[in-house]
């Protein structure tokens, strides 16, 4: 139970500092307002569905470093197919994309099972073929994306008896990131499966003999990884219009939002509430950071070392957790 | 007689060449790269000259090296990825003051970031304990951050290879390429200290079985931050080859060898779970890489197609080692 309440106290000291992020821009820029709101949640949009999908492995046990290189295949893939065709020809692209993660994913997870090579080399192997791929099917950045699912992302949902104002706070992107998480997750958290990641993420051997496939609950969790990965990457190609074969900075950002959202990184602790709100301060820092119009290369710099000492913090926290010398 | 008594079944050939393999790992290596000099030889008859043979040394060298940061790195159950940035950088500054700068001065000054950022991986993997993926890729980042502001305060100055490195990179005396003056007393040095050195000695006591090293008196962190600091300046000197050899100064300069630089030390059957390993094997590997890349671009493998099959390789070997070692 005291687990219980300190991993809700995380989220919420989080959910603290976000509000806290948020009187701070409100402050350098007096004229924060609704329409630089749905600017963030369109700019989260891509690294929330990268760190779902890494929250979903690191509670289970394992690490994808695979989740930059799949989203810039799947975006690189649905730019293409979505290239010179019809507007109803993307309703067959998105679900292909989809399926392509989950395989893809599935792909990383029998890998890992079947050969025993740990997930680190497994998943690093794979991001080499990722991104090869990625080339292949794009040389350089270029493709389209359908109009309504352009318009997917930019604007507001009107919500019966709201009145504008509140309705302005409401963004389609943020809306359609809840929607998608929620559909997974919690189904999945409320299920046999979801309690089975958790299991074999906790402690490995424990969830074997009280008999949780373990073999089939990792790839399943590989695969919903691959999932949200290709939503990523969907997310991308909508946002942009293009699809880019070079991966983003998503994989260290991924990590980074994991540690900060209190998920462990030895598996079986934490949820995916966190990590996604941990998504939004990190962007939101970088808002704060161009708003007080700081060089953008130096704006990267500043990033590059928050999300480095949020690592390095959460590995610390990992060792005094755990008894000395035990391999992490 | 005691034979007969021992082994009261003949072994199978193919357990035998599995054990023969895993006591002398360099000869199915040497191997290979004699096929592959051989189809290359078929595919286009008379390519195997002389002068052949100093461009693929050339072209070898500043692999083998990087390679090299990424053996040491791997016997302690690491690996370092940013090599490339770190190489890139010091290239890029050093091409870049020596403009105004004293030769002396401009090689310290491309020094210094190496030196920096492999205090800072030293720190974060051996007091932090950060996996070392991680810690190296979000250095590369940061150091990536820099380049890019350092490269605006430059812009006017402009841009010059050094002569001396230029002779370096791609001069040519009696047929041996100049570049092995660097690299013969580098890879010297390198053997000379896994096989000979405490230090040595430590990196795979420390990769082998960490806790064992620890409770023997080992100071876990200094060992760490010694090897990352050696292993980012020896990719700093290599950083200088590659611009005498490449003579473009970029941001990307040396990138594109951090994949292989990987999958050359898996070849070359250092383990990427540490405490097995060493330098030969490393060398031919990058060879192996090297002349396997010039047989995919005279196949005209596009680039990502030679990604996906890094990928490949370096999962397809490592799987194969865990066999091997299984086994015994």
């Amino acid at each position: 139970m005291s687990r219980f309440l300190r991993n809700q106290g995380w989220v919420a000291g989080l959910f603290a500092l976000l509000i806290f992020l948020f009187v701070v821009t409100k402050l350098i820029q007096p004229g924060y307002g609704s329409g630089d709101f749905g600017s963030l949640a369109r700019a989260v949009l891509p690294y929330a569905f990268a760190v779902a999908a890494q929250t979903v492995v690191v509670i289970a046990g394992g690490i994808d470093l695979s989740v930059a290189a799949m989203m810039a295949l799947t975006s690189v893939t649905a730019a293409s197919m979505m290239n010179g065709a019809s507007e109803e020809y993307a309703l067959f692209v998105v679900p292909f994309v989809l399926a392509m993660g989950l395989v893809l994913g599935a792909l990383n997870g029998i890998l890992i099972v079947v050969t025993r090579v740990p997930d680190i080399v497994v998943t690093l192997a794979m991001l080499f073929v990722l991104q090869g791929a990625a080339l292949l099917v794009l040389g350089a950045p270029g493709g389209a994306a359908a109009e309504w699912l352009k318009a997917s992302v930019i604007g507001t949902v009107p919500v019966p008896g709201l009145p504008d104002w509140a309705d302005a706070w409401v963004p389609k992107a943020l809306v359609l990131l809840v929607v998608c998480l929620c559909i997974v997750w919690i189904p999945l958290r409320r299920s046999r499966l979801g309690l089975s990641i958790y299991a074999i993420g906790s402690n490995e051997l424990a969830a074997f003999r009280s008999g949780v496939p373990v073999a089939r609950t990792r790839i399943i969790a590989y695969a919903l990884s691959g999932l949200f990965a290709a939503l990523g990457g969907l997310s991308l190609t909508i946002s942009t219009g293009i699809g880019a074969p070079i991966p983003g900075p998503y994989l260290l950002a991924s990590v980074a939002a994991v540690v900060l959202g209190g998920v462990a990184l030895g598996g079986g602790k934490g949820g995916l509430l966190g990590p996604i709100i941990a998504v939004f301060v990190l962007r939101l820092v970088r808002t704060d950071l161009t708003l007080l119009a700081i060089d953008p290369n130096v704006t990267a710099i500043i990033e590059g070392a928050i999300m480095v000492a949020v690592v390095m913090f959460g590995a610390f926290i990992t060792m005094r957790s755990r008894p000395a010398g035990a391999t992490p | 007689m005691t034979d007969i008594a021992t082994m009261p079944r003949p072994v199978s050939f193919g357990r035998r060449l599995k054990r023969f393999m895993a006591d002398r790992p360099l000869i199915p290596l040497i191997i290979l790269l004699i096929i592959l000099v051989v189809i290359l030889q078929i595919l286009r008859p008379g390519i195997v000259n002389e002068r052949w043979l100093a461009n693929t040394a050339k072209f070898a060298i500043p692999l083998a090296i990087l390679a090299g940061c990424q053996t040491m790195t791997m016997l302690t159950g690491g690996i370092d990825l940013s090599v490339g940035t770190v190489a890139t950088m010091s290239a890029f500054i050093m091409a870049t003051q020596i403009v105004n700068q004293d030769p002396t001065v401009a090689f310290l000054l491309a020094m210094l970031p190496a030196v920096l950022i492999g205090l800072v991986n030293g720190i974060g993997v051996g007091v932090f304990r950060v996996h070392p993926l991680i810690m190296t890729l979000g250095t590369s980042l940061i150091g990536t951050g820099f380049l890019q502001v350092y490269q605006r305060t430059v812009i006017a100055s402009g841009a010059k290879i050094p002569d001396f490195l230029n002779w370096l990179g791609t001069g040519v005396t009696y047929g041996f390429p100049n570049a092995l003056l660097l690299f013969v007393p580098v890879a010297v040095l390198i053997v000379f200290m896994l096989n000979r050195t405490g230090f040595g000695r430590l990196l795979y006591a420390v990769g082998d079985n960490e806790r064992a090293a620890r409770l023997s008196g080992v100071r876990y962190w200094q060992v760490i931050t010694a090897l990352y600091v050696l292993s980012s300046l020896l990719a700093g000197i290599t950083g200088l080859l590659y611009i005498g050899l490449i003579k473009a100064p970029s941001l990307s300069l040396a990138e594109p060898l951090v994949l292989p630089s990987v999958a050359a030390a898996v070849i070359g059957g250092t383990s990427i779970f540490g405490g097995r390993g060493g330098y030969t094997g490393t060398i031919i590997g990058a060879l192996i890489l090297t002349v396997l890349t010039t047989l995919l671009t005279i196949l005209q493998m596009p680039e990502g197609g030679r990604r996906i099959l890094f990928g490949f390789i370096v999962l397809f070997v490592t799987a194969a080692y865990l066999r091997i070692v299984e086994d015994r």
